[in-house]
């Protein structure tokens, strides 16, 4: 069965690591991409603008009900939680913070682990604090691949260590090879 | 792909409470619905939603505990304080050609929309001839509202969003602080009519002059959310404002051409006259 989506989280450190991977994407590239990162809640959506000048794949904030397409990067929307639903549809809540996060990568990865199950891969990137650990076991445990940005190459090391503590077996991957790694995905 | 046997459980477990007690979530979006059924599941400790349902079925005082997960929205005070800066400068004005006025809170929670729509008013010398109606279907959620005591540690955030939404008055005039809560001004709920109301199963309220309802319709699947959208239509006047989250939008809805944008980029409609 075919991968059909990749989800992101990032904390700090996460913008500059976006920068890095996103763009070196191909326009034909066959997934949609859900991206968490966390941001303050008030900041105008800044990322996104910035992310679809550099990026060759359509760039755009998460809006709720919107079918989710492949070769699209989805944003979570600042104080939004970012979740798939199993029709493939995006939903947003604003239920309470969860690991003091709004959007928290836990919600989107438990989420979707839910409805692409083995046709998701999960990614955590550089960050602070332990979002995105149990998100990524869920990904693992309902078969999807899973991969944290290799330590020494994140900005802020935690997360992905405690990402790949919780998870051990993801892949670790360094951030230079990131893109390599997701196209090859689906060169198999 | 088939349904998971923990989704087969979580549609009979809707379907359950909707038939013995008439709560109907059956149209809520469901990824939100899941995720808050498998945390009260973790938390009252059953092994399965199935197991869950047979105690929610058959001891109702787990009813109001299973409400408070799926409804209970924890909110902020002038939440977005630039919805609140466009109502003062932009829907005000309007509304100050009427000699009386109707406001509805649609699933006001523990009622931060409603205080800060109450402050808005007072400060805008609309107070005294509107009345407030705040409403939703869960009983303990209106009963805190009707209270407006809120932890004395949300309102260092309060205050700056008030701050940031044009408040020009001290927010700190409408409560008083004891230990660790803030009540609010009992004048500032003696104007407001709280009740138990769904944008699921009841009808419209009449000749209402702005409806917010804001992070609420985002929970509805599409067909519940034409049914609200819908709903507002019915309830406001002519000329009536809508004020929704802004993540929330009435472009698929089939009511959509009841309302003009009124202020886009905050989400506030206007019923059109004819």
């Amino acid at each position: 069965m075919s991968l059909q989506a990749i989800v992101i989280g990032a904390s700090a450190g996460g913008v500059h690591a976006l920068l890095q991977v996103l763009p070196a994407l191909p326009a034909d590239f066959p997934a949609a991409i859900l991206v968490v990162v966390h941001v303050p809640p008030r900041r105008d959506n800044a990322l996104v603008a910035l992310l679809a000048e550099k990026c060759r794949l359509t760039v755009k904030e998460a809006e709720d009900k919107e079918p989710i397409m492949p070769g699209t990067i989805y944003m979570g929307p600042p104080d939004y939680h970012l979740l798939v639903e199993s029709d493939g549809t995006i939903a947003l809540s604003s239920d309470e913070v969860v690991n003091h996060s709004r959007p928290a990568i836990d919600v989107l990865f438990e989420s979707a682990a839910d409805a692409y199950a083995e046709r998701l891969a999960g990614v955590i990137m550089t960050g602070a604090n332990h979002d995105g650990a149990k998100g990524l076991r869920a990904v693992c445990d309902a078969g999807g691949r899973a991969f944290v940005q290799a330590p020494a190459t994140a900005e802020v090391a935690y997360m992905p260590e405690v990402a790949l503590a919780a998870c051990p077996t993801a892949r670790t991957v360094d951030l230079e090879d990131m893109p390599s790694v997701f196209e090859e995905m689906w060169e198999k | 792909m088939s349904e998971s046997i923990e989704d087969i459980e979580i549609r009979l477990l809707l379907d359950a409470v909707y038939r013995h007690y008439h709560y109907d979530f059956r149209h809520y979006a469901q990824a939100s619905v899941k995720r808050r059924l498998l945390q009260a599941r973790m938390q009252w400790g059953y092994d399965s939603i199935s197991e869950m349902q047979a105690a929610v079925l058959r001891d109702e005082t787990m009813l109001p505990r299973l409400l408070n997960y799926l409804t209970v929205q924890v909110s902020e005070m002038f939440r977005d304080p630039s919805y609140f800066r466009a109502l003062r400068e932009k829907v005000v004005p309007h509304l100050r050609t009427y000699p009386s006025l109707k406001v509805w809170v649609a699933g006001c929670s523990h009622g931060e929309e409603l205080y800060s729509l109450a402050i808005l008013f007072e400060e805008e010398g609309l107070a005294d001839r509107t009345i407030f109606y705040a409403t939703d279907i869960n009983p303990s959620a209106l009963r805190a509202a009707q209270a407006g005591i809120f932890p004395l540690d949300r309102i260092r955030l309060f205050t700056e969003n008030h701050r940031l939404s044009g408040g020009h008055s001290s927010l700190s005039k409408y409560y008083t602080a004891d230990y660790d809560r803030a009540v609010f001004d009992k004048p500032l709920r003696e104007r407001a009519v709280f009740s138990d109301h769904s944008l699921v199963t009841d009808a419209a309220f009449g000749e209402m002059h702005l409806v917010s309802c804001r992070n609420v319709l985002i929970y509805f699947d599409r067909e519940l959310q034409d049914r609200a959208v819908g709903l507002f239509g019915e309830s406001l006047v002519r000329g009536g404002f809508l004020g929704v989250g802004s993540k929330e939008s009435l472009r698929f809805s089939s009511h959509a051409d009841l309302f003009t944008e009124f202020v886009r980029e905050e989400r506030i409609y206007r019923r059109n006259a004819r």
